[in-house]
């Protein structure tokens, strides 16, 4: 298929100032075993293409899963007509958009290929890690699954440029929940915060199948748990509640196309503004935040990003202070700002927009027991299940399954719907601790939204446990 | 593309051997998509795209696939079969499945819309104009979207839709703005302009200082758009049959403690007066309506075909999600005319952001204020409000707090894109809720 598209784009090319054609090939399969019982397995082919064209200032687009030469040329055609449409009437004239001429491949790091593994094997693995979930009556479901996709996509440009990037993606998860009256709780390994490249080698270094134990004493505790007390203290985040403060608090307000107003009828505006970027205090000294492609296993990982500029790792945030933004190419030259290379798209049906690829806090120096050790009153947060942020990335108040409090330097109690507000803005400005490496977890979202037309991106966020000083900590209803 | 779907199934029956039985759904769409920023073209473009699935069926095994299509019928073909084959390759090492449940019984329906749509170019111009002199910001999706259900026993559906949604805002500053959309069948300028007109009256009263309120319990009105968004959070797992006999509903209480909402409350899956197909992926059609809340008490779940075996109970037609897609919540009587005055003191609010449950157990959900929000005194309105956040109970916002709905409901359909564009839609009135509480 890639071979008669290439030759088909070089065919139908048009004469513009620019084209490109952006090739997506994705499988997708799932596997679940949800109280023993395999759910539909189910297996998809998505492929498509999109055509952009750049042409005397206009800028257009056209998406079609027909990848036939004519399938194509009717694209070209459409997106002609869009960027002659958009001539002298768009946000930027592209004439001053500098559009590279890339060469390269990428592929991820696979040891034991999804493929490779029989679809029985998956099932038996599930079914195993299921029936090691129900270890008590008031458990009520619980349920063990992964999710595999392989994409390949191939960008072309008009004047040589030819980028072949082939992925693995992994999501596994496991979950049971448990009930007692009008009281039910969950607790959740993996799933939507550990999505990985590469393949079922990941299963092991996760210890996939390590987890039931601790979720179902923990799901049980916290049934019969008090709710977490309320009041301003301490909080030590684990870094698979970290990855969501990151995400919501650090990546979206720093999105280049927020901050020049593309998103504010829908994800929204950001309180950063461009004369904030070299000099913001964004967090304390121990705040150090990159964009980082190079950790292979992370799940936004890639050479190029999908307008073809070459992706490489670069500080956003260095000892507190904002220094760059998440913008791509065409931000950039809108903002006259430097910028990453982050400008990405869900699919071939969707144009590449800012998107956050991985974000990651650098890995501090405390341990564990030394952060735990410096709270004099606080609370410990686990695996975030409630998310919501104000639309200009400020206000906040994020929620965990799982808290235990600490007491002048120990663990205490077990509490339950561990929930903590605050204000973008300042909060990180009271990162007490970081986390040293032993603390530290490549993390990942499947489904990250923004943009109109809609859009549901991967993205990896690593990081280590933090503590946090004076936060409004409470409970549940 | 109906009889393209019909002759792809009929290519599929033809595959078929033994006593296998495939269902197969279609989803498809042709739309312009343009973005605006600044009252300019940031996106503007075009998407075709075609997905064809199957669940290929042998007794109580069962296996699913899809595959996008080209719209060449030997190339399609190709990929269909090999899409078969795949999965009669899978079926000896699946187990039985003891919830597979799909219709055998064949009905076949058509719902077919007219294309009506302006010409993109026309529609570009118009809503340029009405970026004049103002910063627009926000995107216009239009064209056709069709669904499909087929199966081996000779059952055929069909629904295509012809619409477009413009859902835009008007920036005064910062983060005040009026936030509005236009979305229908045929493009009606008048009607257009009436809406650019009320958001210019709501643009203007943002035009002064704003106030910043501290914390704490206040009246509040919830325009539809924003209680639409509010009591749309019972569609994330509080409806289904699956959820409330795992005990995961957010309306547990309503389950275990017999908890109710104000008897002015009732919801409904409206399929009848939607604009959604009305037929669901196993082949099963939906009745016109299923009243999951009436006069404030839990009546009934949305229940799925699986959830159906599963729990020994009848299918009513509900999707795999088990989430309502043509939601009605009925009418008050509170005049739209009194809605300023029984307000009286309080805080106007047209629009939600972010809803999140804080407590899943308890239906207690955590949001943003939005868009264009404002003081009111004395049945005045007074000035814009900075963000605020809520953190409240359904049970006391729709139960011992709800001091009524309006005598109007607002058709809202869902401008929604991910993935494809959404045929949902909300049919709400507005609501007044007292001692709603903020804490950020």
């Amino acid at each position: 298929m890639f071979e008669t598209v290439e030759q088909h784009f070089k065919e139908v090319a048009p004469a513009a100032d620019f084209c490109s054609l952006r090739l997506v090939s994705e499988l997708r399969e799932s596997v679940q075993v949800r109280q023993g019982v395999l759910q539909p397995v189910s297996t998809g082919r998505d492929a498509g293409a999109m055509i952009t064209v750049l042409d005397q200032g206009g800028m257009g687009y056209a998406a079609t899963s027909d990848l036939s030469r004519n399938g194509l040329a009717q694209a070209v055609k459409q997106a002609m007509a869009w960027a002659e449409r958009s001539r002298g009437k768009s946000v930027i004239d592209f004439t001053r958009v500098v559009v590279p001429v890339p060469q390269g491949e990428y592929v991820s790091p696979v040891e034991r290929p999804w493929s490779e593994m029989p679809l029985t094997a998956k099932i038996d693995l599930l079914k195993a890690e299921c029936e090691k979930l129900k270890t008590d009556d008031r458990i009520v479901d619980w349920s063990a699954y992964l999710v595999h996709t392989g994409t390949d996509q191939l960008y072309l440009t008009m004047d040589g440029g030819r980028v072949m990037q082939r992925f693995s993606f992994i999501v596994p998860g496991i979950g049971v929940t448990a009930n007692e009256g009008s009281e039910t709780v969950s607790r959740n390994f993996g799933g939507f915060d550990l999505g990985r490249q590469g393949g079922m080698e990941v299963l092991d270094r996760i210890e996939f199948t390590k987890q039931s134990e601790t979720l179902t004493r923990e799901v049980l505790e916290l049934l019969t748990a008090p709710n977490c007390p309320s009041g301003t203290m301490d909080v030590l985040l684990e870094s698979n509640q970290m990855y969501l403060q990151i995400h919501e608090s650090i990546g979206h307000p720093l999105e280049l196309d927020r901050i020049l107003g593309d998103e504010r009828n829908y994800a929204g505006t950001t309180f950063v503004t461009m004369d904030m970027l070299g000099s913001y205090q964004y967090g304390s000294e121990l705040l150090n935040i990159t964009f980082d492609p190079t950790i292979s296993e992370e799940f936004a990982t890639y050479a190029f990003d999908d307008d073809g500029v070459k992706a490489k790792k670069e500080y956003i945030i260095r000892n507190g202070i904002l220094e760059r933004a998440l913008g791509g190419a065409t931000s950039q030259a809108r903002a006259g700002k430097p910028g990453v290379a982050n400008s990405r798209a869900c699919s071939w049906n969707r144009q590449p927009i800012d998107r956050m690829a991985n974000l990651n806090l650098e890995p501090g120096d405390s341990t564990m027991d030394e952060m735990v050790g410096a709270i004099e009153a606080g609370v410990y947060m686990k695996r975030n299940n409630s998310w919501s942020i104000d639309d200009s990335r400020n206000k906040f108040q994020f929620g965990c399954e799982y808290g235990r409090v600490i007491k002048n330097g120990e663990f205490g109690e077990v509490v339950k719907k561990p929930n903590y507000k605050g204000i973008s803005a300042t909060f990180w400005r009271n990162l007490r601790m970081v986390g040293d490496r032993d603390t530290f977890e490549v993390l990942g979202t499947p489904n990250c939204g923004k943009g109109e037309p809609n859009q549901a991106v991967r993205v990896g966020h690593a990081t280590p446990a933090a503590v946090f000083a004076g936060v409004d900590v409470f409970g549940g209803a | 593309m109906q009889s393209y779907f019909y002759g792809l199934a009929d290519f599929l029956t033809g595959k078929l051997s033994g006593n296998e039985v495939f269902t197969s759904g279609y989803s498809g769409e042709t739309s312009d998509f343009v973005r605006f920023n600044q009252s300019r073209i940031r996106q503007p473009g075009h998407v075709e795209q075609q997905y064809m699935s199957i669940d290929l069926i042998d007794g109580q095994r069962h296996a699913g696939g899809f595959s996008t299509l080209t719209g060449m019928v030997e190339e399609d073909q190709r990929r269909l079969a090999e899409l078969l084959d795949d999965l009669r390759g899978k079926l000896p090492n699946l187990p039985e499945d003891p919830h597979l449940l799909y219709a055998t019984e064949v009905n076949s329906t058509e719902q077919l819309g007219e294309n009506r749509l302006p010409d993109p170019e026309e529609a570009l111009a118009r809503i340029l104009a009405a970026g004049e002199g103002k910063d627009l910001v926000g995107i216009y999706a239009a064209g056709g979207v069709t669904g499909g259900f087929a199966n081996s026993l000779g059952q055929r559906n069909w629904f295509s839709s012809h619409s477009f949604n413009l859902d835009w805002s008007y920036y005064l500053r910062t983060d005040k703005a009026v936030k509005t959309g236009y979305a229908g069948f045929a493009w009606d300028q008048a009607a257009f302009e009436r809406k650019v007109a009320a958001a210019e009256v709501q643009l203007a009263a943002l035009d002064h200082e704003p106030m910043t309120l501290e914390p704490g319990g206040y009246r509040v009105y919830l325009a539809p758009v924003a209680f639409a968004d509010y009591v749309g959070m019972l569609g994330w797992g509080g409806f289904g049959k699956k959820s409330h006999e795992t005990k995961q509903t957010t309306l547990l209480k309503m389950i275990e403690d017999g908890a109710k909402f104000s008897p002015a409350v009732t919801i409904l899956e409206n399929t009848k007066d939607g604009v959604s197909s009305n037929f669901q992926g196993d082949g099963f059609i939906k009745p016109d309506q299923v009243v999951m809340i009436e006069n404030g008490a839990y009546k009934e779940c949305l229940i799925s075909p699986r959830s159906a075996k599963e729990y020994g109970v009848p299918t009513n037609g509900a999707s795999g999600f088990e989430a309502p897609e043509s939601v009605e919540i009925k009418a008050g009587d509170i005049p739209m005319d009194e809605v300023l005055t029984r307000l009286d003191t309080g805080i106007w609010i047209n629009n939600v952001w972010y809803l999140n449950y804080s407590d899943r157990p308890g239906c207690r959900i955590t949001g943003m204020t939005r868009f264009a929000c404002f003081w009111v005194e004395n049945g005045k309105i007074v000035a814009p409000i900075n963000v605020m956040r809520f953190d409240e109970t359904m049970y006391r916002a729709l139960g011992e707090n709800l001091i009524g709905l309006t005598n109007e409901q607002e058709m809202i359909l869902d401008a929604g894109t991910y993935g494809g564009r959404s045929t949902g839609s909300e049919r709400v009135p507005g609501a007044l809720i007292e001692d709603f509480t903020f804490n950020l």
